[in-house]
This record gives C-alpha cells, sequence and structure tokens, in this order.
C-alpha cells in the first residue's frame, strides 16, 4: 500500500497552548485509521489543520505526494478529503433531500454541472443513502428539524454521496442510536473494502475504533503519545494512563 | 428541486393571470403607466437584491451601483451613438442639434440596453472577484461604500454632466407614447428577471446558494467552489440591475447621479425593503413586496406629503416587528404550523 497522508511534524499553537506538538503520522490508501485521545488532546486540531480550516505553525502536510498544508479547504475537498464535523454541519434550512443532491459528486463534478438538475444515478444514491442511515422516510424534512443524531447520520451520508478519496470522521457515532451503530461500522467497512475509500477516524467509543481501524494514533495533550494496531494501542500503559485508563 | 418552485395548474393559471394583468394593465389604467413601468423595475430590483441577498445570505447594500452604471451606460451609448457626449452634457440636452429621430432614438435603447447590462456584467465580475471574499457585515459595509464612491465618482465627471446630472434623449414626437414602450420594455424584463431566477433556484446551483447562505464553510469543506457561485449570482444579479437602471433612466428623464442614478438613500434601501417586506429567500416574495411597496408608497407621497418618510420608516418599522419573514413567509410559516398540528391531530 501507498501513502496517501503524511503529516510530518505538524505544529499547531493558539497563543501559549500547543495544539499539537510535531504530530507525524502516516495514513496509507485504502486504510482505516484510528485517532484517539482524551478530550482536548487536539485531534480535531489535527482535522482542521489538514482540511485547511486552519493554517498550521510548521509542519508538512501531503496527500497524494503533494504539499496540501498552504491550500485552501475548497481546493483540498476537491483533491479527494471530505470530512465530518463533531457537532455535525449540513444545511439546516434545506431538505435532507436536497443537502444530499447538492453534495452527489459536487467535489468532482465541472462547475457548468451545477446549472442543471440532479440526473437519476444521483437520486438513485441518495435513495439508498438514505435509506442505509434510516432516514428515507425524512428526505422532506427540513435537515435543521432532524434530531442530532439524525443530522449526523444526514452528514455522513453527504459526505459518501460525495465520492470522497479520504474521508475524515469526527466522532461518527456520538449521538447515534446504538441500534445504528453496527451497521454503520459495517457500511464503512464496505466502502472501504469496495471502494478503496481511505478513512480516519476520530471515536471516543473505544469498542467500535477497535473494531474499525486496523491502526490507531493516540493524542494527548497536543502529543502523539502512541500509535500501532488496535491490540498494542489498547495494551499501551500511556494510553491507558492518558486515556482509557481515566475512562 | 424545492416544491415552492414546482410549476402546478393552479401556479401556472396564476402566472397566466398575473402576465394578462400586466399586458393590459397600462391599457386600462393609462394615468398610472409610469408608476406600473417603476413597479415593474422595483420588481426587478427587489429580485436581483434577493437572489444575493435573500437566496445567498450575502446582504448586499451597493446595489444601487449596478441601477446607476446601467443608467449612465444607456444614456451615454443612447447620446454618442450620434452626438459627441461632452458637448451634449453641456448643453444639457438642449439645442437644435440634439434631436434625435425615431431611427436614432431606438436605436439608442436597443444597443443601450445591452450595453448596460455588459458593462454591469463586466464590472460585478470585476469587483466580485474581490468583494465576495468578505463575509457578513464588512461585505454589506464595503458594498455601501462602492455605492456611495460611484455616485462621488460619477458626480465629480464633467463628460456625463458631473453633479448637474444628465438628461436622456428626448423621444421624437413621431414615436407616440414612449412610456408604452417602456412599460412594455420593463413588463418583458421584469418577466424574463423572474423566469431566469425561477430557473437558477430550480437547478443545483440554486441549492448551491442556499447551502452558502446556511453554512458556506461547510459547502467549501465539501468541495463546493463557492466563490465562483457567488460571483455568478452577484454578476446576474448586475446584469439585470444594469438593464433595469437603463429603462428607469429613461423614464425619469433625468440622471443625477446622487438622486437617481447611485441613490443610496431611496432606490438603494427600497429594494432591500420590497425584498424584507415580501420575504427574504422566495422567489415570489421579492414581488409581493414590490407591488405592496409601491401601493403604500404612492399613498404616503400622496396623502401623507411632508411626513412620507416617516410612513415609510414606520412600514419599515412594522415589517421587522411583525413580520420577520415577510409576508409570504409569514404565511408559509402559518400553512407549516396547520399542517403540523393537522398531523399532530391524525
Amino acid at each position: 500500500m501507498t501513502s496517501l497522508l503524511e503529516l510530518t511534524d505538524v505544529t499547531k499553537t493558539y497563543g501559549g497552548v500547543v495544539a499539537n506538538d510535531a504530530i507525524s503520522l502516516n495514513v496509507q490508501q485504502g486504510s482505516i485509521v484510528g485517532l484517539i485521545g482524551p478530550n482536548g488532546s487536539g485531534k480535531t486540531t489535527l482535522f482542521n489543520a489538514i482540511t485547511g480550516t486552519i493554517p498550521i505553525d510548521s509542519g508538512s502536510i501531503r496527500f497524494k505526494g503533494q504539499e496540501i498544508s498552504h491550500c485552501l479547504t475548497g481546493d483540498i475537498a476537491r483533491s479527494g478529503i471530505i470530512r465530518t464535523f463533531q457537532q455535525p454541519r449540513i444545511y439546516k434550512a434545506m431538505s435532507a433531500r436536497d443537502n444530499m443532491l447538492l453534495s452527489a459528486s459536487v467535489r468532482t463534478e465541472p462547475f457548468a454541472h451545477l446549472f442543471g438538475r440532479s440526473n437519476r444515478e444521483a437520486h438513485d444514491r441518495m435513495g439508498e443513502l438514505l435509506d442505509f442511515v434510516g432516514l428515507a422516510d425524512k428526505q422532506d424534512e427540513l435537515a435543521g428539524d432532524l434530531s442530532f443524531g439524525q443530522q449526523k447520520l444526514l452528514e455522513l451520508a453527504m459526505a459518501l454521496i460525495n465520492d470522497p478519496e479520504m474521508l475524515l470522521l469526527d466522532e461518527p457515532t456520538a449521538g447515534i442510536n446504538p441500534g445504528l451503530v453496527g451497521g454503520l461500522i459495517d457500511r464503512l467497512k464496505t466502502a472501504n473494502k469496495m471502494r478503496g475509500l481511505t478513512l480516519l477516524v476520530i471515536e471516543h467509543n473505544m469498542p467500535v475504533i477497535m473494531d474499525l481501524a486496523e491502526h490507531i494514533y493516540c493524542l494527548a495533550h497536543g502529543r502523539l503519545l502512541a500509535h500501532g494496531a488496535p491490540d498494542n494501542v489498547r495494551q499501551d500503559a500511556r494510553v491507558l494512563d492518558a486515556y482509557l485508563g481515566a475512562a | 428541486m424545492p416544491d415552492t418552485l414546482a410549476l402546478t395548474p393552479t401556479r401556472l393559471i396564476l402566472i397566466a393571470a398575473f402576465l394578462l394583468c400586466g399586458v393590459v394593465a397600462p391599457l386600462l389604467a393609462p394615468a398610472y403607466q409610469t408608476q406600473l413601468t417603476e413597479l415593474l423595475l422595483f420588481i426587478v430590483f427587489a429580485l436581483a437584491w434577493d437572489l444575493v441577498g435573500g437566496q445567498m445570505g450575502y446582504n448586499s447594500f451597493g446595489n444601487v451601483l449596478f441601477v446607476g452604471v446601467g443608467m449612465y451606460v444607456c444614456v451615454i451609448v443612447q447620446v454618442g451613438l450620434f452626438y459627441n457626449v461632452g458637448l451634449y452634457t453641456e448643453a444639457r440636452g438642449g439645442g437644435t442639434e440634439f434631436i434625435f429621430d425615431e431611427a436614432q432614438f431606438l436605436t439608442g435603447l436597443a444597443v443601450g440596453i445591452p450595453a448596460a447590462m455588459l458593462a454591469c456584467i463586466l464590472l460585478a465580475w470585476a469587483l466580485g472577484s474581490l468583494v465576495l471574499t468578505m463575509r457578513g457585515h464588512y461585505f454589506a459595509i464595503c458594498t455601501l461604500g462602492l455605492g456611495i464612491a460611484a455616485g462621488q465618482i460619477a458626480a465629480g465627471i464633467p463628460w456625463i454632466g458631473a453633479g448637474s446630472g444628465m438628461l436622456t434623449p428626448n423621444p421624437p414626437d413621431a414615436l407616440g407614447d414612449v412610456g408604452l414602450l417602456l412599460y412594455y420594455l420593463s413588463l418583458g424584463l421584469a418577466v424574463v428577471c423572474a423566469l431566469t431566477f425561477a430557473w437558477l433556484l430550480s437547478t443545483r446551483f440554486g441549492l448551491a446558494l442556499n447551502a452558502i447562505r446556511d453554512d458556506e464553510d461547510k459547502a467549501e469543506a465539501m468541495g463546493l467552489n463557492t466563490h465562483a457561485v457567488k460571483v455568478t449570482a452577484w454578476v446576474v444579479a448586475a446584469a439585470f440591475l444594469g438593464m433595469a437602471g437603463a429603462l428607469y433612466g429613461n423614464l425619469v428623464r433625468f440622471i443625477d447621479p446622487l438622486q437617481t442614478a447611485f441613490a443610496g438613500a431611496t432606490i438603494g434601501v427600497w429594494m432591500i425593503l420590497m425584498a424584507l417586506l415580501g420575504g427574504r429567500g422566495t422567489l415570489l416574495g421579492p414581488i409581493v413586496g414590490a407591488i405592496i411597496f409601491q401601493i403604500t408608497k404612492e399613498l404616503f407621497w400622496t396623502y401623507m406629503l411632508g411626513w412620507q418618510r416617516v410612513a415609510l420608516g414606520i412600514l419599515i418599522v412594522v415589517v421587522a416587528v411583525f413580520f420577520p419573514y415577510g409576508i409570504v413567509g409569514f404565511f408559509r410559516e402559518r400553512s407549516k404550523q396547520k399542517s403540523r398540528i393537522a398531523e399532530e391531530r391524525t
């Protein structure tokens, strides 16, 4: 497998607070990588840095071999990285259907394609994905009227319909009906296997991330504490002390 | 596509009835021809403001810039095709040497209106590429400044009459009622504007506009080319404002740089008020708002002269307090509430 995303000594500070302290990580193409750590450990800051939402102070972020640390958010998304947010971000004044139809392949399609209506394929994929996340009967509802968990699911479906090469998921199971979590994990694994979708996942639900990820990075206080296979990280004394032990 | 834009039989009948009213209105009420023409242009102003301010959430206080530029470009072309513009403005349009025959007048309008549109497209593209990188209050204040600056610049250029303004060409008597021609041109423009916007809003471009309004950062994170969407919307709005400005200049016949062309305190504010009054972010809202605004404005100016601006101010306050979503938005919300109650009962 080749390296898809490579972070080298990424540092981000807010005044005197070091949110990310020389973080280096590597995500292989077609892999599922977990990012864990206690609250405030710098996981979401790292996502923001990767997606160009915030500029980094130093270090390097390479995607498909290209330096992207100085690229704009939109350019990074169009290059193939799509993310979801801890607090779901959807277009609240639009229906769930319109959220999906706008998101369908929007990162790859030519601008001129916006001046048309969604094709049959987009409608079919929308129906299939909304059905999968259990929102098929909510298509016509305003996205802002959906519950927190439903908004998270809608955001995930929006990301999937956008054909990303790499998906960054920020706590995808938080607030989700426990009955749906198993199916969600299966779906992500299927997308990974069938489409080669690469995943970098922040998750606090330990059983979920241990089941989903092939490789896990653990952050604490902005620093990389440990990384390796899930079983190794689970047994790492530093991780247990900083995170799992505290839980 | 939003359901509100679906062409149901009832809506088609209503549109046809509205068009029929538009066609016969100046014939049935010739005394109000000027006010009706103004109303049609106000509809274009309000729709164009709403495309950027309502649908996309970018509150522009400087759309009057394109009205003024359209007005000036059109009259410059109308005059410049046949006479020296500098001499014309120096003579304030008077003198026997500045007579326009039928062919000249019509040619001037036929070339001037598209020229106004083209100039506004180019200006909007150039300005939009810079201005639309700003958001929220910064964008609003910047556009306000653009409108004010344009008025001051125009008032300082002697070639176009400077602060003394500029007269549009005198229509030749042989042409008959030019007011009627302007009315039907304005009707055509309003219809084309409404249809263009209805089409735009029915496509994914309309969804992209709403997405930028709802969460621009999210739209960017999804890979939507938000800057291109914003500039395109701004350019489309400017194109219609430019043409409407061209017609408005010919309607009022005298272009004052601060009071007519770049009249931020009147036309600039009115177009926002009309969109808010009817319901921003809806296609029907600006049209309804323009109709109600024009009626109340005429009533205030007729029966409350001296206090007309106070009355207009009270209207603005009433709209802001009691109809924050506008009249169309108010009825839409009520309709939704009724549906919810009915659903809960069943």
